[in-house]
């Protein structure tokens, strides 16, 4: 089953139309986009260097974690609202993008893998010594978000 | 686009007068470096990627260690410690930030330089600067008194507010450099903007 009609269906909303024919609303919703990347690379940083020893080494990883969550959820949460507002403005050049669906791709594993299993590490850690199933955690988590990120940007050199 | 000039290597014949830089930037534009790289297919996307992405490491880096400046993440973490492990991650990321930067500057020189929101980004550059040398003047070297606050003193809340602030117009100045609505080639425009962007008006002064 294609998706093409229910992307063009986007294409045709109301909320798309109005972003694609505004001068500014692209532009603005953009940079509030990148203002969220911004949050959200520190956020998503600060805990996974620590999970690779790096960074802030002698605070613990749970307490880090702790205090990064509502940082990391606000700033997806920005992230996501801005983005599907530019994909609204743009579906069918989205649908014929390969980065776009990388990027997809990406965000879905990252934010299933952030929640859950780096979610379990960063709980559990301390209680447990597995530095190199930290490591390893860490590793996915930034190729993940490298993913996205690089995917995002190379949408707009496409097409 | 521009029209492709000769690839001669031209020695710098402009005036580098205090006030207009572009005969420099005009100069520039005409270097084989910057034109391979204007014309570019993949190694623009790149620089601009990379510099995209570096955001996340450094004002990333940067918005946590402004928020506990705030008192609103990592509280529990001496402010010396954010400051001395961060730091050389910010500063790495720093580096890559103005070098990259400068490469795309390098690529499309006159426009840039004639480009109201480059400019606006260029003066927050060096307020943001200024806020943090005057945090590490003052605030900063007193850090000892407060490093374990969870909440530190007005002076240094003072200096994240104004970071966070000064970064975010950065980003979105930076944005803004790629659309063409204030360019000088887009006539007519606001004398007001004309002479903020520094366009050399036919008619004008």
């Amino acid at each position: 089953m294609s998706l093409l009609p229910f992307f063009q269906w986007c294409e045709a909303s109301s909320v798309g139309t109005a972003i694609h024919n505004s001068t500014w609303a692209f532009a603005v919703i953009e940079s509030g986009h990148l203002l969220g990347l911004a949050v959200i690379g520190g956020a998503v940083l600060v805990v996974d260097l620590r999970l690779l020893g790096l960074g802030l080494r002698r605070q613990a990883v749970a307490d880090l974690a702790r205090d990064a969550q509502p940082w990391l959820v606000g700033s997806l949460l920005v992230m996501v609202t801005t983005g599907v507002a530019l994909f609204l403005s743009e579906p069918t050049k989205c649908y014929y993008s390969t980065p776009f669906w990388v990027k997809m791709t990406c965000l879905a594993l990252a934010i299933v893998f952030t929640f859950t299993v780096r979610r379990n590490v960063t709980t559990a850690a301390g209680t447990r010594a597995r530095p190199l199933w930290d490591k390893l955690v860490a590793l996915v988590s930034l190729a993940l978000w490298f993913g996205v990120g690089a995917g995002g940007r190379w949408i707009g050199f496409s097409g | 686009m521009r029209t492709i000039p000769p690839l001669t290597r031209q020695p710098f014949r402009g005036n580098l007068s205090p006030v207009s830089l572009l005969p420099f930037c005009e100069w520039l534009a005409n270097t084989r470096g910057s034109i391979a790289l204007h014309e570019s297919l993949y190694m623009y996307p790149l620089v601009e990627s990379a510099h995209v992405l570096t955001l996340c490491v450094f004002v990333g880096m940067a918005v946590m260690l402004d928020l506990r400046l705030l008192g609103l993440t990592l509280r529990r973490v001496p402010l010396s410690d954010v400051t001395s492990r961060l730091g050389p991650w910010m500063a790495a990321g720093f580096v890559v930030m103005v070098i990259t930067g400068s490469l795309l500057f390098y690529a499309i020189p006159v426009r840039s330089y004639q480009n109201i929101f480059f400019r606006i980004k260029m003066i927050m550059l060096c307020l943001a600067g200024l806020n943090a040398w005057v945090f590490q003047a003052t605030a900063h070297r007193r850090v000892a008194a407060w490093d374990l606050d969870l909440v530190p003193p007005r002076a240094a809340r003072i200096a994240g507010a104004l970071s966070l602030v000064l970064w975010a117009i950065i980003i979105v100045s930076g944005r803004m450099i790629a659309y063409n609505w204030f360019d000088c080639d887009k006539q007519p425009q606001p004398s007001i903007v004309n002479r903020a962007a520094g366009c050399v008006v036919a008619g004008s002064r």
